[in-house]
């Protein structure tokens, strides 16, 4: 039996709500990830020890323990003790923090990078602590810090295929559907392939352009 | 000299990084409208005691007055908080290296702290950034980013982002001495300006003409203690002390 891709086009509506699926599930933890890691990075750098130490220990079991065991966890786990998260929710909001502590290490490096003059004129004018670190710090670490945490978006899109584990129907699940219908793996895994690579160029192509948009700002 | 209280007080300021004792006793008075230049060679301890008056830096001992409210008070942190926040909007302080904020244009340079503590409205802000850059020369570039303008045109918006608070006092920080030589005066013309609308104004300098020509007063600081003051033509022209003459004498020379 050799390969022949005229299966395709009768499966294509699954695959493609799958894609839909896994932009989702990309755009929505890419979300969390990043406004997770801003406020895991003010806390690791500026909150007292009381509440520092609590997420420092989150931190260090979301970066120690494999993203697969965490997805279950949250999703057949807290059932158990009563809370019904819907599978979307679950796989956005586990990729999304498991995410969000890589970024917070960047944004940690990129807040301590920018100058102390910024804060000190920022000071100076009357504003408080926590006004120079949102109005003046912070979107200076952001800008500073696009390229990598832009990575670490692409190694999200590539992770959200392990939210097929608890069953939302994202691009992975859906072809290894359509191959069970019709046993055609090669074709459809070589689709599958082509779409991620798609939606990894759209993603660069809005990273480029919001890093020559911050370039004047610099 | 005026017989009212004096504007800006510094009663004894003493000040140490660690072991290093960086101001020495120092007491300074300063009224107001009036303009006082400090010279000095370098790390004799001019911006730390610059950065005392709006507690960047503060004292290890001693007061600092703005009228009749004590900048440096002893308060629990929540209060000292709110209380410099307000004080320090009364004090313009311009940088050496004009820290300008680089990811918001020459507006929200300008507009951030009005609005953000005085609650403006985007229109009334508007109206004073308009304003301000208008008096620094600066409002063609109103829509730029700091980095698309010289070092110069750097510190004039700087200048204005500090007037927009209407402070009482402008403190200025070597405000021309990472500038390229042609580009001071523009600088320097700013000033002036503000000195003719008899802003009070502490100006820490290594221009010595140019502190000759505003300044009503200037102080010679070395090693933490202010070593001579008096008029610019006395201190400029015949200082008392040694260590002034020497110090004017290597810097006429280096600047040769
Ligand atoms: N944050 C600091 N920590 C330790 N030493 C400091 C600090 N700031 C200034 N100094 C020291 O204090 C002295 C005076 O510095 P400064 O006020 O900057 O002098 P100037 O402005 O006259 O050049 C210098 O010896 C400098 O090294
Ligand atoms: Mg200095």
């Amino acid at each position: 039996m050799g390969l022949d891709f005229s299966v395709i086009p009768k499966y294509l509506d699954i695959v493609l709500i799958g894609a839909l699926w896994t932009i989702a599930i990309t755009l929505g933890a890419a979300v969390v990830s990043f406004f997770g890691g801003i406020f895991l990075a003010i806390v690791a750098l500026y909150a007292p020890a009381f509440v520092r130490w609590p997420f420092r220990v989150f931190s260090f079991l979301f970066l120690g323990t494999p993203l697969l065991l965490q997805l279950f966890l949250i999703y057949f786990g807290l059932v158990q003790i009563g809370i019904d998260v819907p599978a979307f929710v679950a796989g956005v909001v586990g990729l999304g923090l498991h995410f969000a502590v890589y970024n917070s290490e960047l944004f940690q490096t990129s807040i301590l990078a920018v100058d102390k003059g910024q804060t000190e004129a920022a000071r100076t004018l009357g504003l408080s602590r926590m006004q120079a670190l949102r109005t003046v710090v912070i979107p200076q670490a952001v800008r500073d810090v696009i390229p990598p945490i832009g990575n670490n978006m692409i190694a999200l899109l590539k992770d959200s295929a392990l939210v097929s584990v608890i069953g939302v129907s994202e691009l992975t699940l859906s072809a290894q559907r359509a191959i069970g219908s019709t046993y055609r793996p090669f074709e459809f895994y070589v689709l599958v392939a082509a779409i991620y690579y798609i939606i990894n160029l759209g993603m660069e192509a809005v990273l480029r352009r919001v890093e020559r948009r911050i370039q004047a700002s610099r | 000299m005026s017989d009212q209280k004096p504007f800006i007080d510094i009663r004894h300021a003493q000040k140490s990084f660690g072991t290093l004792e960086v101001l020495k006793d120092i007491s300074l008075q300063v009224d107001r409208g009036q303009i006082v230049a400090i010279i000095g060679p370098s790390g004799s301890g001019k911006s730390t005691l610059l950065r005392a008056i709006n507690d960047l830096d503060p004292l290890t001992g001693g007061e600092v007055w703005l009228e009749d409210k004590q900048i440096n008070k002893t308060l629990p942190h929540r209060q000292y908080e709110k209380h410099i926040n307000e004080v320090r909007q009364e004090i313009g302080m311009v940088f050496q290296h004009f820290n300008l904020f680089p990811h918001l244009k020459v507006r929200e340079n300008v507009t951030l702290a009005p609005k953000m503590l005085k609650g403006l409205s985007d229109d009334d802000a508007n109206a004073l950034a308009e304003e301000q850059l208008t008096k620094v020369g600066m409002i063609e570039r109103i829509d730029y980013y700091p980095s698309q303008l010289s070092g110069g045109q750097k510190q004039r918006v700087a200048i204005a982002r500090a007037l927009a608070m209407k402070p009482k006092v402008m403190l200025f920080d070597e405000a021309t001495s990472a500038l390229d030589p042609e580009l001071v005066e523009e600088v320097n013309l700013v000033m002036k300006k503000l000195a003719e609308e008899h802003m009070t104004m502490i100006i820490v300098t290594h221009e010595m003409s140019f502190a000759e020509s505003v300044c009503d007063r200037v102080l010679f600081m070395d090693q933490g203690v202010v070593v001579e003051e008096g008029p610019p033509e006395v201190i400029f022209r015949n200082p008392k002390s040694e260590r002034t003459q020497h110090f004017l004498r290597n810097h006429l020379a280096a600047a040769g």
